[in-house]
């Protein structure tokens, strides 16, 4: 099985150096693209893979460039940026793409860049990643001295600057509007949408936003086409994916495998199923942000449509296994606690709905809840769903709680009317 | 007063900045690398050097959970207390490094030679549960193997 992604990737190892990479077929790419290629043709390259961001929306790459105005009356100055924002809880993919092949990721920047016609990009990357951010230092570093970025790349016309952010700690940062106003060196409050960041972006000149991720699959499509790219995939979505699992499980861990790959190989297969003496009890399939699935799930492959379809959202695609000796409300609980501290306060449903939503699973957890706060829970669930708040936070940290009171009902009554937490 | 280290770090960001205020993180934690932490009095000055007002940049400063405005100890320890963490053993974590050193999250000890701090998840997950002191990751950790971590930071 090809693994486009981690085939460079050596555990417990150095990265590739440049030249090592080159040596593995890197650079192919861009040199492919940029004597070959024009930007038009790289964006309908990747529009032909299908390619879906890996970010969590899963929203098509080849669709999100082509919103960049091109041409001679679209602005000069345009923007390409990485979101290395990775803080969502269960998510630990981008940094093992990050440590492991900071050089494909570079690759593809210039790739995208290109395809919008960016002269300027930047990766932003999230607090504590210290030893990503010294590898991709060392990349960028290297990529200048090779000329593969600044002045004439390769020889020919194109420009292009890259820049490392590293952020001091705000998961609101992985919002792109978010991101791009911490990018501004301003507070990180999400931007109202429209205009999309295409159009007014960063110091309103058009910009992409793309994940890690996503930005790494780049090289790969406009090396081997969109035809290879789909037969990599098991699902309608092309490509692989990496996913990974934690939490009560023997081997723990991310791991590159065919898009559509079913949870029950993840889980049962790759990291050895539920350790010894540990039951499956629930699933968050791609991050905190998505809703719980049932041990029921286990068959539904993890693709964009299918998580879907099973009532829940592929996000990162890094699920978290919750087991038979720990508490559903405290889980919840506990998720709920991030989301409220890392909202950013801008919008009052989220300031507020999720501050009451923390303090009532935190009084139902210690046993003083009672039985009209499941309503008053669901009724949040509702006004912090879409369509009420600035950004996709509160809809997200609703999203693991709507369905935790639909299967876990059982269990929050237990808690409330024999007040106190029955795992305790 | 900032050194003429730190201001000629500042310097150097603001070279690569397109805009002044851009730099603002980068100019903060600069400042927060040499002494812990960032002032009243430092934020003042970094403000001028970035053409920011202290409050604009205040603002930016108290958003980001790892810009600290109060003093801290010599080194900062963070627990992951997310929820794989958590439920992969923080609160042994926790109960064990609040025993050892009489302090409970925001506090410092007495000797300033250790903040303790509760942080959003690390994304090490598959390592749970984690904890990090100043830029080094650990984890899993067990209570057992802290005093031997402890020990590199004096």
């Amino acid at each position: 099985m090809e693994r486009p992604l981690t085939k460079n990737i050596r555990p417990g190892q150095e990265p590739l150096s440049l030249v090592e990479y080159e040596q593995a077929g890197g650079y192919l790419a861009l040199r492919k693209a940029l004597t070959s290629m024009s930007p038009k043709d790289v964006q309908d390259a990747v529009k032909a893979s299908g390619l879906r961001g890996r970010g969590g929306a899963g929203f098509p790459t080849g669709m999100k460039w082509s919103f960049v105005p091109l041409g001679e009356h679209a602005p000069k100055q345009k923007y390409f940026i990485v979101n290395a924002d990775e803080m969502e809880p269960g998510t630990f993919k981008d940094r093992l793409l990050l440590e492991g092949d900071p050089n494909l990721l570079v690759e593809g920047v210039i790739l995208a860049a290109y395809a919008i016609q960016a002269d300027r990009a930047y990766i932003f990357l999230r607090q504590g990643y210290t030893l990503a951010a010294k590898r991709l230092r060392r990349a960028i570093a290297e990529a200048y001295a090779k000329n593969y970025l600044g002045k004439g790349i390769l020889g020919t016309g194109y420009n292009l600057d890259l820049r490392l952010h590293t952020s001091a700690g705000r998961y609101i940062c992985g919002e792109e509007t978010a991101l791009i106003n911490a990018l501004e060196g301003r507070r990180a409050t999400p931007r109202a949408k429209p205009p999309f960041p295409q159009v007014s972006g960063l110091w309103g000149k058009p910009t992409v936003v793309n994940n890690v991720e996503t930005v790494m699959n780049i090289s790969p499509i406009i090396a081997n086409g969109a035809e290879w790219f789909k037969s990599l995939s098991r699902s309608v979505d092309g490509g692989t994916k990496v996913y990974g699992v934690s939490g009560r499980v023997k081997r723990p861990g991310a791991w590159e495998l065919p898009m559509g790959t079913t949870l029950r190989e993840l889980i049962e297969e790759r990291a050895g199923g539920m350790q010894e003496g540990f039951r499956l009890r629930g699933i968050i399939p791609g991050g905190a942000s998505t809703d719980v699935l049932l041990p029921e799930h286990l068959d539904v492959k993890m693709d964009f449509d299918s998580v879907g379809k099973a009532g829940s959202r592929l996000g990162t695609g890094t699920a978290i296994v919750l087991d038979d000796h720990t508490c559903p409300v405290g889980f919840v609980h506990n998720l709920e606690q991030f989301f409220r501290r890392e909202s950013c306060g801008w919008c009052t449903p989220c300031r507020e709905g999720l501050a009451w939503i923390e303090q009532t699973l935190r009084a139902i957890e210690s046993g003083a809840g009672e039985m009209s706060d499941l309503d008053m829970l669901a009724g949040q669930c509702r006004l912090l769903g879409p369509g009420n708040t600035f950004c996709a936070l509160a809809p997200g940290a609703v999203e693991p709680l709507q369905s935790a009171l639909k299967y876990f009902r059982e269990d929050f009554v237990r808690h409330i009317k024999g007040k106190k937490c029955p795992w305790k | 007063m900032l050194t003429d280290e730190e201001k000629s770090e500042i310097a150097e960001e603001l070279a690569q900045a397109e805009r002044r205020e851009q730099a603002c993180v980068e100019a903060l934690l600069a400042v927060q690398k040499r002494r812990g932490w960032v002032s009243d009095e430092n934020l003042a000055e970094i403000a001028l050097l970035l053409g920011m007002t202290p409050a604009e940049l205040d603002a930016v400063a108290t958003f980001y959970s790892f810009v600290f405005r109060k003093p801290v100890g010599r080194h900062v320890i963070t627990l992951c207390d997310s929820m794989v963490c958590w439920s992969l053993g923080l609160n042994p974590l926790y109960e064990h490094l609040k025993a050892r050193m009489g302090i409970t999250y925001g506090e410092t000890t007495k000797d300033n030679r250790f903040t303790l701090l509760p942080a959003s998840c690390m994304g090490a997950c598959d390592r749970a549960p984690v904890m990090m002191i100043d830029n080094d990751l650990y984890g899993p950790v067990e209570p057992g193997a802290i005093e031997g971590i402890l020990r590199k930071y004096t």
